[in-house]
């Protein structure tokens, strides 16, 4: 056990640090009730908690919209991807064929080439398809990563091959075993990549950027771009309030998976 | 209830080396088969291609009347028991039981029913609610047994199931699963390395050493008339003490070990060569020599390890360049070093050629280690 003070030291750093790496937000939160002249002033906290900035964001902009269009095109990647990785990880653990280990260290390597260098030869695809401004457009890039078939896999991994020979032998094919046995068996492993999937496809900016040339399928981090640009002086407290609207989601799934998210990394991890 | 046949059966994994080669046998129905022998012997490699987890190379496997080579595993008709369960982590107790029914698309009714006559008979019945990481090595065990009963499957597979157990569970075990497969009349095809379930356990057993049969029998009598010395020392706790041996056909006397001359009958004298033998007899055979034998009978040895067991004691000495023991029932005060008069029949004796480990000799005096039913009455 650790003695008392040595807790009140411990807690008190804890504080300390996660004030500072939650300054920007708790910061943002404070602007976005704020009036212009308020901000200026550089005020920590606003005079009045009053809501007017978050019905202005909510007129400005279809946030509603982009809010849902948001929600569709993450919802779609973190869908894409467990399916895609489970299979594809499922394929690199159960299956024997020629050559496996080198395909799968191929499709690791692909880890190494950044996003960014890919993008035109995307963008050029997508074009071709015709598939500007739809939410193919905006999922279907992203649904084969290379890191969660590499996370499945360290977790397929640890199931025990005797339990696909009894499946087996009580006359289970592939898929179903896929299906009944290591889909369950892996739920952590599944949350975490579903969790993961769906933030980093939910803060995407570049490539949405790209994709959306009107507002029928453009997500909420454009919107706030839209925000910053639109007006000639930037209305800060509006752009804020739109920020805190934004992260709420993200913040609700952090709280809600935390738990899973941290097991199933960990468990990454170790084994 | 199936037979099982194995015809010039042969495994190789990179087409050169062969891990199991020319493996002949059928497996009675209703038989209780235990496959024996060191670990890397291929004993579970044997059971995986019956159970149609491996490529048979070559040779023909029959299950029932049919040829089974390519039939995949659950076309088969059998179950198989895994060393460390492969109990389905995510299912309940149930479930896990109930899984292959499931699969088979037997109707829901009667997979409860099946699954709670199967769970009474193993005791199960209070866990059915829970998961297998809620269960103890020996009732993650008996669900293991369990969802091989349930299938109904006329050929049970079981790959050293008892491994993992402690040494009281493990004898518990032993005598449920042999009772089931007597109420069941199931065919039985066991593996182990464990020479006492083997043993205990089998109707018949085989044994394996490095691919190949050595000894297919009666656990009895096998453990009298091994057919090699591999078998000789791999049956048996302690097993059989074997030592180099030569014929002195002008004495007329088998010297063992270089030390030990054992005078030879007439009568058997003819029937022995003159090449290097080798010679094993069973620790309890060689018995506490008393004042009356003969001074030349006497066999004085010095004791270098001594254990008491309570009903019995062993103890070790050297016999030439080999140690060797001897097993006596009782307790016997014996301290290290002292020596020990030994004696034993020529009978009891089993000799194999040095070279290419055939019998030739087996033991035909077994002393009064077997008994008759006459004899309690």
């Amino acid at each position: 056990m650790i003695s008392l003070p040595k807790k009140i030291g411990m807690y008190f750093l804890l504080i300390i640090t996660s004030l500072l790496v939650f300054f920007p937000v708790l910061y943002a939160f404070m602007i976005s009730f704020m009036t212009g002249p308020e901000i200026l002033q550089g005020r920590f906290l606003p005079h009045s908690f009053s809501l007017e900035n978050y019905v202005k964001v909510f007129e400005r902009l279809p946030l509603l919209n982009y809010l849902l269009n948001s929600f569709i095109v993450s919802a779609g990647v973190m869908l894409g991807q467990l399916a895609v990785c489970s299979l594809a990880a499922y394929a690199f653990v159960f299956i024997q064929f020629k050559g496996r280990d080198f395909i799968f260290f191929l499709f690791i390597s692909t880890m190494m080439i950044p996003w960014e260098a890919t993008m035109i030869p995307n963008f050029f695809i997508i074009q071709k398809l015709d598939w500007l401004n739809t939410y193919q457009g905006l999922t279907l890039p992203f649904f084969a990563l290379a890191f969660g078939t590499f996370l499945l896999r360290q977790h397929f991994k640890t199931i025990p091959k005797e339990l696909q020979e009894a499946a087996q032998i009580a006359g289970l094919g592939r898929f179903a075993f896929f299906w009944r046995v290591v889909l369950p068996v892996s739920k952590t492993s599944l949350v975490t990549l579903g969790a993961y999937g769906f933030l980093t496809t939910w803060n995407m900016y570049l490539w949405p950027l790209l994709i959306t040339t009107n507002s029928s399928v453009r997500t909420v981090q454009i919107g706030l771009k839209q925000l910053q640009s639109q007006e000639i002086a930037t209305d800060w407290g509006v752009v804020m309030a739109g920020v805190i609207v934004v992260i709420v989601p993200t913040l609700l799934l952090l709280f809600i998976g935390q738990k899973q998210l941290q097991k199933g990394l960990s468990q990454g991890a170790l084994k | 209830m199936k037979k099982v046949e194995l015809i010039d059966l042969s495994k190789s994994y990179d087409k050169q080396v062969d891990v199991i080669s020319n493996i002949n046998v059928t497996i009675e129905p209703g038989e209780f088969f235990v496959l024996v022998g060191p670990s890397g012997c291929g004993k579970s490699t044997m059971l995986r291609m019956i159970a149609g987890l491996e490529q048979i190379t070559s040779g023909t496997l029959k299950i029932g009347e049919a040829v089974a080579n390519d039939l995949p595993p659950d076309k088969r008709d059998l179950s198989m028991v895994f060393q460390n369960y492969a109990l389905y982590p995510h299912l309940t107790v149930q479930q896990n039981i109930s899984f292959g029914l499931d699969v088979k698309k037997v109707k829901k009714d009667e997979q409860r029913k099946r699954t709670e006559e199967v769970a009474e008979m193993l005791g199960l019945t209070e866990f059915l609610k829970r998961k297998p990481r809620e269960l103890s090595g020996g009732q993650r065990q008996r669900v293991a047994l369990a969802r091989a009963i349930v299938s109904e499957a006329p050929i049970c597979l079981m790959d050293e199931p008892l491994s993992n157990l402690d040494a009281k569970l493990r004898a518990h075990m032993r005598s449920e699963i042999r009772r089931i497969q007597r109420t069941l009349g199931i065919t039985m095809i066991y593996v182990t390395h464990d020479q006492v379930e083997a043993m205990t356990m089998g109707d018949r057993i085989m044994i394996l050493h490095e691919g190949k049969i050595q000894q297919v029998g009666k656990p009895i009598d096998i453990y009298n008339n091994p057919a090699n010395p591999f078998v000789a020392t791999f049956i048996g706790s302690p097993p059989m003490n074997l030592a180099q041996a030569m014929v002195d056909k002008k004495a007329s006397e088998l010297i063992v070990g270089d030390v030990w001359r054992l005078p030879i009958p007439a009568d058997e004298i003819d029937a022995l060569p003159e090449a290097p033998l080798i010679a094993g007899i069973r620790p309890e055979h060689l018995r506490p020599a008393t004042k009356e034998t003969r001074e030349g009978d006497k066999l004085i040895v010095e004791v270098t390890n001594v254990e008491v067991l309570g009903n019995e004691t062993v103890f070790s000495f050297q016999l030439g360049a080999d140690e060797w023991q001897a097993k006596w029932s009782g307790q016997w005060q014996i301290d290290l070093g002292d020596s020990i008069p030994l004696l034993a029949d020529y009978g009891a004796l089993c000799l194999f050629e040095s070279k290419s480990g055939k019998r030739i000799k087996q033991p035909t005096d077994l002393g009064n280690f077997v008994f008759g039913k006459e004899v309690l009455v």
